[in-house]
C-alpha cells in the first residue's frame, strides 16, 4: 500500500554563521516568533513546526503559502533530505522529488548523458534504460537538443528534461516545486496528462505552488502553511476561500466554472 | 507516443520498501542509518563510477590530449625535478629518479585524496539538497576520481622503469593488498572530513597546509636511510602515519623489503581512520544536508 505520513515533523535550521551572542540574548526574550533557540539554546530557525498529515493512494496534496513559509522545507523532508528535528516521516512506495529544476543533472553533460546517469541512478537494467530513454525522448520533444550540454537549455527545456525523467517510470509518490510552472501551455497540458495518468495508478502527488489556478486543478486536498506551521486542511475550495483575498477567489470560481 | 511506461516496469519498482525517517534517537537508530546508507550507496556503484568519469572527461572537454596533460606534467615535472634533486641529495640517478617517480605520483594521488575529501559533500550541495541519495556516493565519487587520475599518472612511473632499466618481479605485485587499504582509506577519510568539512569551512585550508608540511616531513623526495644516525629527526620518520601507509604501497614496487612491522602499523592506523570516520559519520550523516 503506497502512503506518506508526517507526523509532528518540526524542523529546525541552526544558525551557525549568524552574531549569535546578541542574537540568542534577543531570542530567549520572545518565544512566539519564527527564530527561535533549540534545547542547548543555540539560535535556530523553526522552518517547520509540528507539521502532521497522512496521504494514501489517490491523493493530490497541494501546499500553499507565503514565501519562507515552510513548502520547500516540508517538500524535502517528506523527500527524506532533511532528518526531522522531531516527528517521524514514514512511508511506503518508490519517491521520486522534483524540487530543483536542475537536481541530479550535470549541465556541462549532454541531454542523453544525463538521461543515462539517471538510469544508473534509478539502477535500471540494460533493456529498461533503454526503454527510459526511449520514453523521455519521446515526452520531452527535445529532439537534437538532446545531443548538446543542458548549459544550453532554456529553463522551460530543462524543466521539460527533468519533469520527463522524473515520470518516465512513474514514481509512486511524486514531490513537485512550483518551478514546474516555467514550461510552455503545451508542456503543462502533457505534464498533467501525465501525473493523472499516474494517479490514476492509485498514487500520490504533492505540489508546492503559488498558483491557485494550478493547484486547483491538479489537487484534490490542499495544506496552507504559514510560519511553518499549517494554518488549514481541507479541499481546494475551501482552503483558498480562507486563503486567497475575496476578489482573487472568486475570479477563481469565475475560472473554474 | 508513451504516455506512461509499461506496467511491467512500474510493478518492479513497486518493491521498493517502507522507509522510516525519525528524529534523532540515539546510536542504535543512528548507525542503523549509516548501515543503510552504506548498503544502498554500494548499489549504486554503476552511478558512482559514471559519475567519476563526467568529472574527468569534464574537465578535459575540448581539449586535444585530454586527461593524458596529467602523465605529461607529471612527467615534465620528475625530468625537471630528478636530475636537480639526485646531486643535491648525492644519490645514485639510476636508484634515485624510479624512486622519486613513484613516491612523487602515490603522494600526489595520497594528497589528492585527502584535500579532494574536504570538498566531497560541500561541492556537490544542490545534488544533496535535490534528492535523497546515499552520501557514501559523494564519497566514493571523490575516491575514484582521484584514482582514474593516479591511473594516467601511473603511465610515467612504466615509462621511467622501462628508461632506468627497473628490475620487476612478481613481488611488485604485494602493493595491491596495500593498494586496495588505500581505497578504503580514501573512502573513510573522505567521510570524515567531508562531514567537518561541510561544517567548519575553514578545515580545507587547515588541511591543505597539514599536507603542504607533510609532504615536507614525509620520505617522498628524500629517502629515510638519509636521516639515519640523527636521532633527534628520526622521530619525524618514527611518529609520522604518512610514512607507513605510503610505505606499505611504495616499498614492493621498489623492491624494498615490506615486514610484518610495518604492515602491522599501516593496519593499526587505517582501523583506527576507519573507526574514527564510522563514528562520526554515525553520528553526523543527518546533519549534512542541514550543513552544505
Amino acid at each position: 500500500m503506497t502512503y506518506l505520513e508526517a507526523s509532528n515533523i518540526s524542523i529546525n535550521f541552526p544558525l551557525y554563521h549568524a552574531e549569535s551572542r546578541s542574537l540568542k540574548k534577543a531570542l530567549l526574550g520572545q518565544v512566539s516568533s519564527r527564530l527561535g533557540v533549540d534545547k542547548k539554546s543555540r539560535p535556530v530557525v523553526q522552518a517547520l513546526r509540528d507539521v502532521s498529515f497522512s496521504l494514501k493512494s489517490g491523493d493530490r496534496l497541494g501546499l500553499i503559502g507565503g514565501n519562507g513559509s515552510g513548502k520547500t522545507t516540508l517538500l524535502r523532508a517528506l523527500s527524506g533530505i532533511y532528518q526531522p528535528t522531531s516527528g517521524t516521516l514514514s512511508m511506503e512506495g518508490k519517491l521520486i522529488s522534483l524540487l530543483d529544476p536542475q537536481q541530479g543533472m550535470n549541465l556541462e553533460l549532454t541531454g542523453y548523458e544525463n538521461i543515462r546517469l539517471r538510469s544508473y541512478y534509478l539502477g535500471l537494467s540494460k533493456a529498461e534504460s533503454h526503454a527510459f530513454k526511449t520514453d523521455v525522448v519521446d515526452f520531452t520533444e527535445l529532439k537534437e537538443f538532446l545531443d548538446i550540454p543542458v548549459r544550453n537549455y532554456s529553463s522551460g527545456m530543462i524543466v521539460r528534461l527533468a519533469f520527463g525523467m522524473a515520470t518516465a517510470f512513474p514514481p509512486e509518490i511524486l514531490l513537485m516545486d512550483e518551478w514546474i510552472l516555467a514550461g510552455d501551455a503545451a508542456f503543462l497540458a502533457k505534464a498533467k496528462k501525465r501525473v493523472e495518468g499516474m494517479v490514476q495508478h492509485a498514487d500520490i502527488l504533492v505540489l508546492a505552488s503559488h498558483s491557485p489556478s494550478i493547484l486547483a486543478q491538479w489537487t484534490n486536498r490542499l495544506i496552507w502553511l504559514d510560519g511553518g506551521k499549517i494554518v488549514a486542511d481541507g479541499p481546494p475550495m475551501e482552503v483558498f476561500e480562507a486563503y486567497l483575498p475575496h476578489q482573487d477567489f472568486q475570479n477563481l470560481l469565475k475560472e473554474r466554472s | 507516443m508513451s504516455e506512461r511506461a509499461q506496467p511491467e516496469a512500474h510493478r518492479r519498482f513497486s518493491t521498493k520498501r517502507q522507509y522510516v525517517l525519525a528524529e534523532d534517537k540515539g546510536w542504535l537508530q543512528r548507525f542503523h542509518l549509516m548501515k543503510d546508507d552504506l548498503l544502498e550507496g554500494i548499489r549504486l556503484y554503476h552511478l558512482v563510477w559514471t559519475l567519476a568519469c563526467s568529472d574527468i572527461k569534464l574537465r578535459y572537454r575540448g581539449s586535444l590530449i585530454g586527461p593524458f596533460w596529467l602523465t605529461l606534467s607529471t612527467a615534465i615535472q620528475i625530468g625537471a625535478m630528478a636530475f636537480l634533486y639526485a646531486d643535491l641529495f648525492q644519490t645514485d640517478i639510476h636508484t634515485y629518479i624510479p624512486f622519486l617517480t613513484v613516491s612523487l605520483v602515490l603522494w600526489g594521488y595520497i594528497s589528492s585524496l585527502i584535500t579532494d575529501g574536504c570538498h566531497c559533500f560541500s561541492a556537490y550541495d544542490t545534488l544533496i539538497k535535490g534528492t535523497r541519495m546515499p552520501f557514501l556516493v559523494h564519497a566514493v565519487r571523490s575516491v575514484i576520481r582521484n584514482t582514474i587520475i593516479l591511473l594516467h599518472n601511473a603511465v610515467v612511473i612504466v615509462l621511467v622503469f622501462v628508461l632506468m632499466d627497473v628490475h620487476l618481479s612478481f613481488y611488485n605485485l604485494a602493493a595491491i593488498p596495500g593498494f586496495l587499504l588505500w581505497l578504503i582509506d580514501g573512502v573513510a577519510i573522505s567521510l570524515l572530513l567531508g562531514t567537518i568539512c561541510a561544517r567548519f569551512r575553514d578545515i580545507p585550508q587547515i588541511v591543505a597546509a597539514i599536507m603542504q608540511v607533510a609532504f615536507f616531513m614525509t620520505p617522498v623526495m628524500w629517502q629515510a636511510a638519509t636521516l639515519r644516525g640523527h636521532p633527534g629527526t628520526e622521530s619525524v620518520i618514527l611518529y609520522n602515519p604518512f610514512v607507513y601507509i605510503l610505505d606499505v604501497v611504495r616499498n614492493p614496487l621498489l623492491n624494498e623489503p615490506l615486514d610484518a612491522l610495518l604492515v602491522m602499523k599501516a593496519l593499526i592506523i587505517s582501523g583506527v581512520l576507519i573507526l574514527v570516520s564510522l563514528v562520526s559519520f554515525a553520528r553526523f550523516r543527518g546533519r549534512i544536508s542541514f550543513w552544505v
